[in-house]
């Protein structure tokens, strides 16, 4: 495939929204000026010292952050290294998600905005954006694909409950891919007015770059507690997973140009890499073009999108956002495929030993930590992206 | 750079013809995968002027429900676009004689590979494509010198969002035709020309565009053909072509009657 930059040394994206041979943003025409007017405003916006003020306030006061760095230390025994969980289950509405979507909703009211439109996978994020939308006073529309509705009832019943306007994606795979592309057609046709939150590190520019940046609070607030703890604001590893990658975008983002750092992402293998029911992209993805960029996909050889197989709904996805493919691609990231027991495995470890339910995403961040060859001296931060409430249901068939 | 100077059914079209000029789409393999030459055969014989062929896509965020189901149904026939060429492949020996389009999204031509997606477009004699996610910027910097090189016109599309100055670099950068989508929309979804569009239409009209204009979107009988020909050059119907032939079939007759509607 041709490029249209120069291999990059660093991580942060360029003005066109590459992050090495990855980003971009491949979308219609009809999508051109909303893009646009983000891409020409985001910076300013976020930069402005009363967004600044009203975000943080927000983060404080509303989600709860800063979330605990916390020491694990019956985990940490059974690793044989020390591991810290960052505790993003702790935040408002359960994950990081909300961190998100509170920056972008006061850029959409700063952009004049009057509705939001958002996609949802596992309905994490749907919540997240239902939640803005309740707090802000703002008409809320999330597409869910219809297979997904079925199975997590709960948080279409928590956006409903929170106002909002919950449509089926019917098209297609019934899932997440499907609920974004129904996002991107009502966004196509309601362009003046709609501003669309895209939950993950995924889609054209600047979205990855925004998403990450909202995130980034995670690894900021890792680099100040570590110090506090250990004297040391670098662990040598961080690990989170990843489906599209928001929370492994905001663990990685302060670190990602201090290589004594390794970066660890957890995809989800599904019922096996090779078994066909599986949504670990880089090993089984190609270079390729979905939701506005260019990325690695999982595809047919004709360069159809494959659907994804996990557990988890929050990882069933067929792409990963551009950074995260920059950083498979350069070596910069270690990526392990996860399978559904090895995950689930971990969330009941993991319950066990500290007290802690995590969500079946999470659980693939922690089963990394088994297959990471680690020391006795490696200091690991594990993101604890969400709680494991919405995955009940599923673990009450292993009890 | 050296250009080739093949002669491009679509631009000898436009230089002949410049009033309402049809452009008809359908899906390449529905309803059945066989059905691609003799669907195009028969809007040749209806005396269509330009031939739009959908390249499927499992994930075409463009589209509405119409043309989606289309390339759906097309994916599970196994169409591909190793198949839809090696289809066209004596078309051109065959008679067929009207100018084609392909229109899909990017992300399978990449894997087919730029250059001989360009190359196979050439070998089998088609003139043009619609690439509505390969924006203008990204087609400039990597792909405009392969398309010239095979003589293959990448027709931009624009919309009642696209800024006066966007417009004129479109403009600038276009050869063939100009796709004007009529209104902010995905295909199928709207009924009708309001008035809101024809105030758009005039705009552009009164632009003095050098490359010609065919409006689409939301042109689905001979009303909004009759409308969208008055300020531009012709217009362009995909939704409603597909639901007629799914409910009518692709004999030649049946397309007849479609096209006559539209033209009356």
């Amino acid at each position: 495939m041709q490029t249209t930059i120069e291999p990059q040394t660093s991580f942060e994206v360029t003005d066109q929204g590459f992050y090495g041979h990855f980003g971009g943003a491949f979308i219609p025409e009809m999508l051109y000026p909303n893009v646009e007017e983000l891409r020409q405003n985001y910076l300013s916006i976020i930069a402005d010292p009363g967004f600044q003020t009203e975000f943080w306030q927000l983060l404080e006061d509303y989600v709860g952050r800063p979330t605990p760095l916390f020491l694990a230390k019956r985990l940490s025994a059974q690793i044989g290294a020390t591991i810290y969980l960052k505790r993003e289950d702790l935040c408002h509405t359960g994950a990081h998600k909300i961190n998100n979507t509170i920056g972008q909703i006061l850029v959409a009211q700063r952009l004049g905005k009057k509705r939001i439109v958002a996609e949802t996978g596992a309905g994490q994020h749907g919540v997240a954006t239902a939640t803005v939308c309740a707090l802000m006073g703002m008409e809320c529309i999330v597409y869910m694909g219809s297979i997904d509705m079925e199975r997590q009832k709960p948080n279409v019943d928590r956006m409903r409950m929170l106002g909002a306007t919950v449509v089926p994606a019917t098209s297609g795979s019934q899932t997440l891919k499907d609920a974004t592309n129904e996002a991107m057609r009502h966004w196509i046709n309601n362009p003046v007015d709609t501003h669309y939150i895209i939950g993950s590190v995924v889609g054209p520019h600047p979205y990855p770059d925004m998403v990450a940046r909202f995130q980034s609070v995670i690894s900021e607030e890792i680099r100040k507690q570590l110090f506090t703890k250990t004297g040391r604001e670098t662990p040598d590893y961080v690990v989170a997973c990843v489906g599209g990658g928001s929370n492994a975008a905001g663990a990685f983002f302060h670190y990602l140009n201090e290589p004594s750092v390794r970066l660890v992402a957890a995809e989800a293998a599904g019922q096996g890499v090779s078994s066909g029911h599986s949504a670990a992209t880089t090993a089984l993805g190609k270079p390729g073009v979905l939701h506005g960029s260019r990325t690695i996909l999982m595809q047919t050889e004709d360069g159809q999108v494959t659907e994804p197989y996990s557990i988890s709904a929050g990882l069933d996805y067929p792409g990963i956002g551009p950074l995260h493919a920059h950083l498979f691609e350069s070596g910069r990231g270690d990526f392990y495929a996860i399978t559904d027991d090895e995950a689930l495995q971990a969330c009941f470890e993991l319950s066990q030993l500290e007290g802690i339910i995590p969500a079946l995403e999470t659980g693939h961040a922690l089963a990394a930590l088994a297959k990471m060859n680690l020391k006795s001296e490696d200091v690991i931060v594990v993101c604890l992206s969400g709680r494991g409430d919405k995955d009940l249901s599923t673990y009450s068939k292993y009890l | 750079m050296t250009l080739l100077t093949t002669q491009n059914r679509i631009s000898d079209l436009f230089s002949q013809k410049s009033e309402r000029l049809l452009n008809v789409y359908f899906t390449a393999g529905f309803p059945n995968l066989v059905d691609t030459v003799p669907i195009l055969r028969g809007l040749q014989a209806a005396g269509v002027d330009l031939v739009e062929i959908g390249m499927p896509y499992s994930d075409p965020v463009a589209d509405g429900e119409t043309i989606q189901q289309s390339n759906g149904k097309a994916l599970e026939n196994g169409m591909s676009l190793k198949k839809l060429f090696t289809q066209l492949a004596d078309c051109r020996q065959e008679g067929i004689t009207v100018p084609i389009l392909l229109m899909g999204y990017i992300n399978p031509v990449l894997q087919f590979g730029v250059e001989n997606f360009c190359r196979k477009c050439q070998e089998v004699g088609v003139d043009g494509v619609i690439l509505p996610d390969l924006p203008l910027d990204l087609f400039l910097f990597d792909y405009a010198e392969t398309f010239r090189r095979y003589g293959i016109l990448n027709v931009h599309l624009i919309t009642p969002q696209t800024s006066e100055a966007r417009i004129r670099l479109i403009d600038e950068e276009s050869e063939g035709f100009i796709y004007m989508v009529s209104s902010a929309s995905i295909t199928g979804s709207v009924k009708g020309v309001s008035d809101t569009m024809e105030t758009y239409f005039k705009r552009i009209q009164a632009m003095n565009l050098r490359n010609p204009r065919l409006i689409g979107f939301g042109i689905n009988n001979h009303e909004t053909f009759d409308m969208a020909s008055q300020y531009a050059n012709g217009a362009i119907v995909g939704s409603a072509f597909i639901r007629h032939l799914d409910e009518k079939g692709i004999s030649p007759d049946t397309i007849r009657a479609f096209v006559q509607t539209i033209r009356a």
